[in-house]
């Protein structure tokens, strides 16, 4: 195992202009299981960045402890400059707005139609109109191209139409941040296209910020402004995908792509 | 022994008021049950302790001690310490106090079978955890769990014969007055035994009806 680290923690820890998001030192364990050791990252406003790496070393941690479905052992992490832990629940609120999740199961509320899995948080949560959300809502069912799907269960839907929705549930916060875990591992090799085609949409035609784990080194390549390279909980390698897909430094690096390329 | 149909004729008008205070028992009874035992369910599920330690020493002596003691106990004890209820009240509050306790553990069964991911997906979307439990989990573990409490329904009708013993005449109270001011047993047990085996049919033809809606 390599223990270099790629970007050595700032020494200045007050400004980072165009910074949204930043881990410092956080490690993270599961019983004796050491998840995350260490780590210091850093994602700039409006970058595009795909995590990669054999699974547990990590990459799904760093996503679960930005959207607060887990907390770390030790580290900070701040998004926008505001602190997420520990933090004031009115803090966490609003560090939460900004960001958006798709899960690799998509998690839908399946005891609600479509149109309202994606109206039900602006309406309640940024209290929006519910004609407003529901317009907003056909909107976004158009961009993922299921704009005829309104008033369907997601039962009734393939799974990359659920992943789809999920994406415009997601979207319809307005997030700045969209991270996205694995969101094609449950699909179908068939449906995977589909939802990817939509993902270089949004990367291509928004300026959102996306924080992306994904086994799709293609759509790594395709969208990805810096590509990190994650093993035993530490990032070892990181760069352009140019040069992380053609010439990395790192032997496991190059040891695990060859793998999975 | 002959079958009097003279006697079932003569049985009838006291059936009825009788059949009425039975499902007067069972739905409020039910009701009751339900209510409770959902908020027994969402108490023990709040973070603090000092909360569902009390819960669950409470809930655990209701369940594991008999109805009818409950039932004597809340009759002639309460009246003691100044309150003073109905007959009827007081054994429908019995019924669905001790329901509730049963009840609280199917909605365990329900809120926990629920998958995390859909905790996971709310936190996502920064809904409050009240309107969570409200239109995301909630929705989902009720209809899961809606058979099993059907099952306690019918275990609730027959447990109303119960209420006899605090002087409240539902259908077996009935069926023994007349029986004894008559001495004609066998017509009036058997009408409300009849009586019961219909209520709890129609009430599991109900219960179908309310599943199959459900699933959508």
């Amino acid at each position: 195992m390599s223990t270099d680290t790629v970007k050595n923690p700032e020494t200045n820890p007050e400004k980072h202009p165009g910074e949204l998001i930043r881990l410092e030192q956080v490690t993270k364990r599961f019983g004796d299981n050491t998840v995350l050791d260490h780590l210091d990252f850093s994602v700039q406003a409006g970058k595009h960045v795909t995590l990669i790496g054999p699974s547990g070393s990590g990459k799904t941690t760093i996503l679960r402890l930005l959207m607060t479905l887990t907390k770390p052992d030790e580290g900070t992490i701040t998004v926008d400059g505001q602190q997420l832990f520990p933090a004031p629940e009115k803090q966490v609120r609003e560090i939460r707005k900004k960001i958006g999740m798709v899960f690799q199961q998509f998690n839908l509320f399946p005891n609600m139609t479509v149109l309202k899995n994606i109206t039900e948080a602006p309406v309640t949560v940024l209290g929006m109109s519910k004609d407003e959300a529901e317009e907003r809502a056909r909107d976004l069912l158009d961009l993922v191209g299921l704009a005829d799907k309104c008033d369907a269960r997601p039962t009734q839907l393939s799974g990359g139409q659920q992943q789809r929705v999920a994406i415009a549930r997601a979207l319809a916060m307005r997030p700045q941040v969209l991270l996205l875990d694995e969101v094609t591992s449950a699909l179908d090799p068939e449906l995977v296209a589909g939802v990817l085609d939509v993902l270089r949409d949004i990367a291509r035609s928004t300026d959102i910020t996306m924080l992306c784990v994904t086994h799709e080194m293609n759509f790594a390549r395709d969208i990805s402004d810096q590509v990190l390279m994650f093993d035993s909980g530490r990032v070892i390698e990181s760069g352009p995908p140019e040069q992380m897909f053609s010439e990395p430094e790192q032997d496991r690096t190059r040891e695990f792509l060859s793998a999975v390329l | 022994m002959k079958w009097d149909w003279n006697a079932v004729d003569g049985f009838m008008p006291y059936f009825w008021d009788g059949l009425l205070v039975t499902l007067q028992a069972l739905v409020l009874g039910s009701l009751i049950s339900f209510a409770l035992g959902l908020v027994w369910a969402l108490l023990m599920r709040t973070p603090s302790r000092w909360v569902r330690w009390p819960v669950g020493v409470v809930t655990e002596f209701v369940r594991n001690t008999p109805l009818l003691v409950q039932l004597f106990f809340l009759f002639y004890v309460l009246p003691e310490w100044g309150l003073t209820l109905s007959a009827l009240t007081t054994g429908v509050i019995g019924i669905g106090l001790h329901y509730s306790t049963y009840t609280m553990q199917v909605y365990r069964a329900g809120i926990e079978a629920v998958p995390a991911g859909q905790w996971e997906a709310a936190t996502a979307l920064n809904l409050p955890v009240a309107r969570t439990w409200r239109v995301v989990i909630l929705p989902q573990a009720i209809r899961r769990v809606v058979p099993a409490l059907g099952n306690y329904v019918i275990a609730m009708l027959k447990d109303t014969p119960m209420l006899m013993v605090i002087t409240v005449l539902e259908m077996l109270g009935q069926a023994r007055l007349f029986s004894q001011q008559h001495f004609q047993f066998t017509e009036p047990l058997t009408v409300i035994g009849v009586a019961f085996i219909l209520i709890s049919y129609l009430a599991s033809l109900l219960l179908r009806a309310l599943e199959r809606r459900l699933v959508h």
